[in-house]
C-alpha cells in the first residue's frame, strides 16, 4: 500500500497551525494540516483576540512588533467577520508605580521609533468616559487591534488551500515518527517535517516540553456600543501575569465590533476542569469594576475559559525539537498565540528554508530549556 | 453578602412535574423550596390556572400545594451554578443563592421554531408565544389567525385563541393523516380522558379546518404579515392572515442539567428507575426526560420527589403509571415525528440565528454546531441559541451537548460576591 506523500504535516488547526500553514504553502512547501477539533475551536476561540506590542522581554517585543506589522498589512486582505478593528491599546495606570511604567514603555516604544503616547488623567476619561475617576493615566499605543480569532484561522487555511494545503479535521496525529505521521483513523502521511502547533496538546504528547496550561476566565456582554473603545487593560496585569504561582485577575475589558464588551483576565496553574469556576468569575467581574463602575449594569450573556500554554520565561518555543529531526515546535504562546502567530509562522519558514531570518531564531529555540534534551 | 435560602430539596421548575415532586418530597416534613421564572405556579400549561381554574387536575395540584410545607419562589431565575449544592438566581431585586442537599429538575420545555423565508415578518410567532401573548393582554378579537406546525398543542392554543375572539383560518398539521390514525386509534382505547379532551377541543374548533400533510413554505407580507403559503407537498396555496402561530412541537429545556453536568442521551437527560440523573443527588422529570404531556410529568415529578427524600416505597408504586404513560409519550412522538421536508423550506438567505443575523446557507456550510457557532456566530447572542439550537439540531442533526453560564442573561452585579451595585442586592 503506498503512503500518501506531503512535504510538512502541520498539527493544530488553531490560528499558530493556521499561520504555519498559510506561511508554508506560501513558500511553495505541500502541506497538510490536522486536527481533531474544528478549525479554531482550542485556545484560539477560548481568546480574546487582541493584536498588541508586548514590551516586557527584548524578544517579546521583537516578535510582537514583527507580528503586529504583518497583521496590520494584512488589513485590506481579511474579510468582514474576521472584524478587524484598530481600537488601539491603553495600558491603564492607577498609582504611581504604574505611572512609572508607563513612563519606562514610553522610552522602550520611543527607541524602537513604535508610535505611542502616554495620556494624562483628563485626556484618559476623554478617552474612556466610563472609566472611574481618579486614575493617573494611561500609555496609548494606537496602531493595536482586535480581531474575532476563529475567523482570522479559518481565512488563514483558506489562503493555504488556495496554494494546496490539505486540511484533514475529525482526525488526531497518534504519533510522529521521524517521516511518518500516524493518523487516529488508521491512515499515515509520508512527510518531511511536522510543526506541532497544539498550544497545550504540545506537553502531551512530546513529554520534556516545558508547557503549563494557565486556566483563564473571560465573560462577554450583550450589545453596548460605545461602552469602551479600546482595549483598556490594568498596568497591574504586568507585575502580576509573570513570575508567579499564585492565582491571579487582572482588568483586562475589550470593544467587540458587535457592540458587545469581552471582559477578563483570569490566570490560573494547576486548573484541571474547564468549568466555569463561579469565585475566579467573580473575581475578574470585581478587578474589571474597579476601573469601569459601570460594568455592573451591563447583561452578561455568556463566560467561558480556556487554556494558555504557559513556558517558564513567557516566551514561545519556535524551531527543532531537538530529540527528533524534521519535527519542529510552534507553541507555548500562553496568552499572546493571536498576535504572535503570523512572526511564528515566519520564524518556522526560516527554519524550513535556511532562508536569512529577520527576527532573532536563538530567543525561541525549544532547545534554550535543559528539560528539553539537547542535540546529540 | 449576596443572600441566600437553604433547602433540602430544591425543585426547578413550578410546572406540573414540578409541583408534583414539591408536593410529594414535603410529605417527608423535609424543608422543600419551589423555584421559578414566572410570579406564578403552573408552568406553561397551567400557566393562570390559580386565578382562572378551567383543568380540574391542575385545581387538584394548586389545592394540594397550598396545603403542602413548601417555600415558593416565583419570580426568581435559576442563571447558573454557584458551587457545589449551590444555584444562583436572579430576582427584580438582585443575585441570590439556593443551596441545596437534593435537587429536581423540572425546567419543561419549549417550542420548537423552523426557519422557513418570511418567518422573521412581524405577526410571525410561536404558537404558545402568542397564546401568552394574547393571556398577557394582545387584543385578537376579529384578527384572522392560521396556526401551523406539529402536535396537539396547535388545538389547544387555536381554540385558546378562538375563545378571545379571534378568527382561526387554519389548523395546519404537518404530519400525514395516516401516521396520526394509530394515535387517534390507541387514544380511544386507552385513554379514555384524553379522548374526551381531544373532542371537547374538537368541538371548540368546529368549522375551523384542520388539514394534516400541511405545512408552512413561505410568509409574505411589506413589513409585517399579510398571508401564508402552504402546501401538503403537491400544489402550495396562500392564507391572508394577521398572525401565524408556529410550533413544530416541543424542546427541552436542557441548558441547567447540561451545566449541572447531567448525561443527556439521545436529547433528553438521561435518569435511572428513579428519576436521578447521572449527578448523584440530581433527579429529573418532565418533559426534560422526554417529550410526554401532563401525566408523564405528574407522575415522574412524584417519583422524584418521593425518591429525593428517602421514600423509595412510594415510588415504586407509581413505576407502572409511568410506564403507561411513557408508552403514550411514545406514540404521540411517533405520530407527530416531523417531516423530512421541513429540513428543506428555509431558503439560502432564510436566517436561521436572528439574534445574530446568521442565513442557512452560512450555517449549512459547517460540519458542527460548534463549527458553526464559532465561524458564523449562529446562536451566539442574547437568546443563547434557544431558537436556533433547536432549529438546527432538526435540520442538521446536531445536538446540543454542552452550554455555557449564565444560562440567562443576566446583569453583570449578578456575578460578584459582595454585589458593589446596591441595586443588586436584596
Amino acid at each position: 500500500m503506498s503512503v500518501p506523500t506531503c512535504q510538512v504535516a502541520v498539527l493544530g488547526a488553531g490560528i499558530v497551525g493556521a499561520a504555519c500553514a498559510r506561511a508554508l504553502a506560501q513558500a511553495d512547501f505541500q502541506v497538510v494540516i490536522i486536527d481533531p477539533n474544528p478549525i479554531g475551536s482550542g485556545a484560539t476561540a477560548a481568546g480574546m483576540g487582541h493584536i498588541l506590542l508586548i514590551d516586557d522581554s527584548p524578544a517579546q517585543f521583537a516578535l510582537t512588533q514583527n507580528s503586529r506589522q504583518q497583521w496590520n498589512d494584512l488589513a485590506p486582505e481579511l474579510p468582514d467577520d474576521c472584524e478587524f478593528v484598530k481600537c488601539g491599546t491603553l495600558w491603564l495606570a492607577a498609582d504611581e508605580d504604574e505611572l512609572d511604567e508607563v513612563r519606562r514603555k514610553e522610552e522602550r516604544f520611543r527607541a524602537a521609533g513604535v508610535a505611542a503616547e502616554v495620556l494624562d488623567t483628563r485626556q484618559l476619561a476623554a478617552a474612556e468616559p466610563n472609566l472611574r475617576a481618579g486614575l493617573l493615566g494611561a500609555f496609548f499605543i494606537p496602531d493595536d487591534r482586535v480581531i474575532y480569532p476563529p475567523c482570522a484561522a479559518r481565512w488563514m487555511i483558506e489562503e493555504a488551500q488556495r496554494h494546496g494545503t490539505q486540511l484533514r479535521t475529525g482526525v488526531s496525529a497518534i504519533e510522529v515518527t521521524g517521516k511518518e505521521v500516524r493518523l487516529s483513523d488508521g491512515s499515515r502521511i509520508s512527510v518531511e517535517f511536522t510543526v506541532h502547533a497544539t498550544g497545550c496538546g504540545t506537553a502531551k504528547m512530546l513529554p520534556g516540553v516545558p508547557i503549563r496550561p494557565r486556566k483563564g476566565h473571560l465573560i462577554i456582554t450583550d450589545r453596548y456600543p460605545g461602552f469602551v473603545r479600546h482595549a483598556l487593560l490594568e498596568l497591574g496585569y504586568i507585575k502580576k501575569a509573570h513570575g508567579t504561582d499564585t492565582d491571579s485577575v487582572s482588568c483586562v475589558v475589550h470593544p467587540r465590533r458587535t457592540g458587545q464588551v469581552l471582559v477578563g483576565s483570569s490566570r490560573q496553574f494547576d486548573a484541571e476542569s474547564k468549568d466555569v469556576d463561579p469565585r475566579m468569575l467573580a473575581r475578574v467581574v470585581a478587578r474589571a469594576t474597579e476601573f469601569l463602575p459601570g460594568l455592573t449594569r451591563l447583561s452578561g450573556i455568556r463566560a467561558w475559559t480556556g487554556f494558555r500554554a504557559a513556558t517558564p520565561d513567557g516566551l514561545p518555543l519556535i524551531g527543532p525539537y531537538p530529540e527528533l529531526p524534521g519535527l519542529y515546535l510552534a507553541t507555548g504562546h500562553e496568552g499572546h498565540g493571536i498576535t504572535t502567530s503570523l512572526g511564528t509562522a515566519e520564524l518556522i519558514v526560516d527554519h524550513l528554508t535556511g532562508r536569512t531570518p529577520r527576527l532573532p531564531l536563538e530567543p525561541y529555540l525549544p532547545a534554550r530549556f535543559s528539560g528539553v534534551p539537547a542535540h546529540a | 453578602m449576596t443572600p441566600e435560602r437553604q433547602f433540602d430539596v430544591l425543585v426547578v421548575g413550578a410546572g406540573p412535574a414540578g409541583l408534583a415532586a414539591a408536593c410529594c418530597a414535603a410529605e417527608s416534613g423535609r424543608r422543600v423550596g419551589v423555584v421559578d421564572d414566572n410570579p406564578d405556579l403552573g408552568g406553561q400549561i397551567w400557566r393562570g390556572e390559580r386565578v382562572h381554574p378551567h383543568h380540574k387536575e391542575a385545581g387538584a395540584w394548586l389545592q394540594r400545594v397550598r396545603t403542602a410545607s413548601l417555600d415558593f419562589l416565583p419570580g426568581m431565575q435559576v442563571i447558573g451554578q454557584n458551587g457545589p449544592g449551590r444555584l444562583l438566581a436572579e430576582t427584580a431585586d438582585g443575585a441570590c443563592e439556593l443551596r441545596f442537599e437534593r435537587l429536581i429538575l423540572a425546567p419543561g420545555a419549549r417550542e420548537r421554531f423552523l426557519p422557513f423565508p418570511g418567518w422573521t415578518l412581524p405577526g410571525v410567532l410561536g404558537a404558545g408565544g402568542l397564546q401568552a401573548m394574547v393571556k398577557g393582554g394582545l387584543p385578537i378579537e376579529g384578527r384572522r389567525v392560521v396556526v401551523a406546525g406539529s402536535g396537539p398543542l396547535l388545538l389547544a392554543v387555536a381554540a385558546y385563541l378562538r375563545t378571545r375572539g379571534a378568527k382561526a383560518s387554519l389548523i395546519a398539521e404537518q404530519a400525514a393523516w395516516s401516521a396520526l390514525l394509530p394515535f387517534g386509534l390507541a387514544l380511544l382505547r386507552t385513554q379514555p380522558d384524553k379522548t374526551r379532551q381531544a373532542l371537547a377541543l374538537r368541538w371548540a374548533l368546529r368549522g375551523v379546518p384542520y388539514r394534516t400533510d400541511c405545512w408552512p413554505m413561505r410568509a409574505d407580507g411589506d413589513g409585517k404579515l399579510a398571508s401564508v403559503t402552504l402546501t401538503n407537498g403537491r400544489r402550495t396555496w396562500s392564507v391572508p392572515c394577521d398572525y401565524l402561530a408556529c410550533g413544530f412541537g416541543l424542546v427541552p429545556n436542557l441548558e441547567l442539567p447540561l451545566l449541572m453536568g447531567c448525561d443527556v442521551r439521545a436529547g433528553f437527560v438521561a435518569v435511572d428507575e428513579m428519576q436521578q440523573t447521572s449527578v448523584n443527588g440530581v433527579y429529573g422529570a418532565g418533559e426534560v426526560t422526554g417529550i410526554g404531556g401532563l401525566d408523564k410529568s405528574l407522575t415522574e415529578g412524584q417519583i422524584a420527589g418521593y425518591a429525593a427524600t428517602g421514600q423509595p416505597a412510594k415510588a415504586r408504586r407509581l413505576v407502572a403509571a409511568r410506564k403507561r404513560s411513557q408508552r403514550f409519550a411514545a406514540t404521540l412522538n411517533t405520530a407527530f415525528a416531523l417531516r423530512d421536508e421541513l429540513r428543506h423550506v428555509a431558503a439560502p438567505d432564510t436566517l436561521v440565528c436572528r439574534c445574530e443575523d446568521v442565513s442557512y446557507d452560512r450555517v449549512r456550510r459547517h460540519e458542527s454546531w460548534r463549527a458553526a457557532k464559532l465561524q458564523t456566530r449562529c446562536g451566539m447572542g442574547p437568546c443563547q441559541g434557544r431558537v436556533c439550537g433547536a432549529a438546527t439540531e432538526f435540520l442538521f442533526g446536531w445536538p446540543t451537548t454542552s452550554v455555557r453560564p449564565p444560562i440567562y442573561p443576566t446583569a453583570l452585579a449578578n456575578f460578584l460576591e459582595s454585589p458593589a451595585n446596591p441595586a443588586s442586592l436584596a
